[in-house]
């Protein structure tokens, strides 16, 4: 009875596993199987064929998009991850006026819902003439409020005595944070890494909003204006094998450092 | 000065634009031509949509579909996991692979899975004897659908908080209430439930926040329809500020629905501290 038990258990795990996996098992399938066979696809199609695969390449530059979302996401992680240390050491390791005030400010603009801002920041990127620009994609995202939140958080926990022992030494504060602070957070600045690199990754309403140039697009903003738009021809095969193509790079990511993005995407909700 | 970045940040990305949506609210402009000055008109307009609230209507109804089902199936599946069981690993990466991938990949999968004639679902009903269902079609149905494929999408994030959470909760409480003979329901709803009371508020206030910005699924799925159905507030948003390029009147939108997020989340969070 206990072995019934188990294994009954284990058979509902692995099919609500399956239930997980298997649509993009078949999404896979699809956009390798010819267009007439997708219909009535289930495991294997009968023969395989690149069609769809080499028909979206001629459509659309899915391989520009990708260094375009690259560019992208790489600055802003980088811009988040210096900004933000910078920020979060000021407001947990120094003393100035106005500090308790700035913390505040940064907890409020947390609760503000972005539905407020979406217009005016578009308007603003308008009157710099930055529409159709990275600069649009890029310098609004460099600084976010979760990120100073979380660094500060990690340098509280770091002692005092040795950033003492490092001014001692005749270290200024930008030292102090990139030689001394930043060796000691790894796991602080992995997370934060991490979560930041594929949030702007995958954003899409800004990119459809301030990019119009197909060439500068982003690869999620690039995918879906072909899967919404005509030029997929309401063809299934191809707007598979784009969705394959946009699933690709964060899910090899994903498969070396799946620890890593467990506990990231884990503990933007714990920290609160 | 270290802070000076935010500062400049601050200003011009945060503080500028709320103060100009505001100024928006009271002007109609399209970005071309000069702003004009129309006093009330943009809220007695918004007052007057019967769209916007059947938008903000249907985000609603996404809400209390999606966040629902979402505790009850991660809740289910931590518990699961949080047994000795083997290749746990595995099957958390499994659960966790939708989270990690875009919106935009989960929507045009799911669009296909929700198919009338050939999609997915609609092939596993015909062949047990079920009647096909109108996933997307069908302006009853169409929300549901959308919580659905959130619920798929997002789920695997919210295991992992459940197990956090239930990790938390001291063994000597089963330990104790196996001695008194408590069964495997009795310790979920006597132990376990109360004791991650906390996670499931998270949960629910990170799911709100995240259910409020839909967006890029109806966009892609159903572009609103049918009937309007699916159209979400942000989407409705969108549509006014860069469709029509009503900017004065899609920031009244904006604020507007900023201030029922606003009111929502301070609701729940009132009913969280009165719990605790």
């Amino acid at each position: 009875m206990k072995k019934f038990k188990s294994t009954l258990f284990y058979v509902s795990l692995t099919v609500s596993a399956l239930i997980f996996v298997y649509p993009f098992y078949w999404m896979i399938i699809g956009s390798i199987a010819p267009e007439n066979e997708i219909g009535n696809l289930t495991l294997m199609p009968k023969s395989l064929t690149l069609s769809s695969y080499s028909q979206m390449l001629d459509k659309i530059p899915i391989g520009g998009a990708f260094i375009n979302s690259l560019i992208v996401a790489s600055s802003i992680t980088i811009g988040v991850l210096i900004f933000g240390s910078m920020i979060g050491y000021a407001l947990s390791k120094l003393v100035f006026k106005g500090r308790d005030l700035i913390f505040y400010i940064i907890i409020f603009t947390m609760t503000l819902p972005f539905q407020i801002t979406l217009i005016p920041q578009y308007i603003i990127m308008v009157k710099f003439g930055w529409i159709d620009t990275y600069l649009a994609l890029i310098v609004p995202y460099l600084i976010n409020a979760l990120s100073i939140i979380m660094f500060r958080q990690y340098f509280k926990s770091i002692p005092d005595s040795l950033i003492d022992a490092a001014r001692i030494d005749g270290c200024n504060e930008l030292q102090i944070i990139f030689r001394i602070l930043w060796p000691n957070s790894m796991p602080a600045i992995i997370t934060i890494g991490i979560i930041t690199f594929m949030a702007s990754w995958n954003e899409v309403l800004w990119p459809l909003i301030v990019i119009r140039d197909e060439s500068l697009m982003t690869m999620p903003q690039l995918v879906t204006l072909f899967a919404v738009g005509g030029r997929a021809e309401s063809q299934l095969g191809v707007k598979l094998a784009s969705a394959v193509m946009l699933a690709l790079p964060i899910v090899v990511a994903y498969l070396f450092f799946q620890k890593y993005f467990i506990q990231s995407m884990a503990s933007t909700g714990i920290k609160e | 000065m270290l802070v000076s970045p935010y500062l400049v940040h601050f200003f011009l990305f945060v503080a500028f634009p709320v103060a100009f949506s505001i100024v928006l609210t009271f002007h109609k402009w399209n970005i071309i031509s000069p702003m004009e000055y129309t006093g009330l008109n943009n809220y007695i307009r918004l007052f007057n949509d019967k769209t916007f609230f059947k938008s903000i209507g249907n985000t609603l109804i996404f809400l209390v579909i999606h966040i629902p089902l979402q505790i009850i199936v991660a809740l289910f599946l931590a518990e699961i996991l949080n047994q000795k069981i083997k290749l746990r690993g595995a099957f958390r990466g499994a659960f966790f692979l939708p989270v990690i991938v875009s919106g935009v990949v989960v929507t045009i999968l799911w669009q296909q899975l929700y198919g009338y004639d050939t999609g997915l679902l609609n092939r596993l009903l015909t062949g047990i004897g079920i009647a096909k269902v109108g996933w997307l079609t069908d302006p009853n149905i169409a929300m549901s659908s959308i919580a659905l494929m959130a619920t798929w999408k997002n789920v695997g994030l919210y295991i992992i908080l459940f197990l956090v959470g239930l990790q938390t909760v001291p063994t000597q409480y089963y330990e104790a209430a196996d001695l008194e003979g408590a069964t495997h329901m009795q310790k979920f709803f006597k132990i376990t439930l109360p004791m991650i009371n906390p996670t499931i508020f998270m949960v629910v206030i990170l799911s709100t926040i995240g259910g409020f910005s839909l967006f890029i699924e109806p966009y892609i799925m159903t572009g609103g329809g049918p009937l309007n159905s699916t159209v979400s507030a942000v989407l409705y948003i969108y549509k006014q500020g860069f469709f029509y390029y009503h900017m004065g009147y899609a920031a009244t939108l904006g604020l507007f629905f900023a201030f029922i997020i606003l009111a929502v989340v301070v609701i729940q969070k009132k009913f969280i501290e009165k719990d605790h």
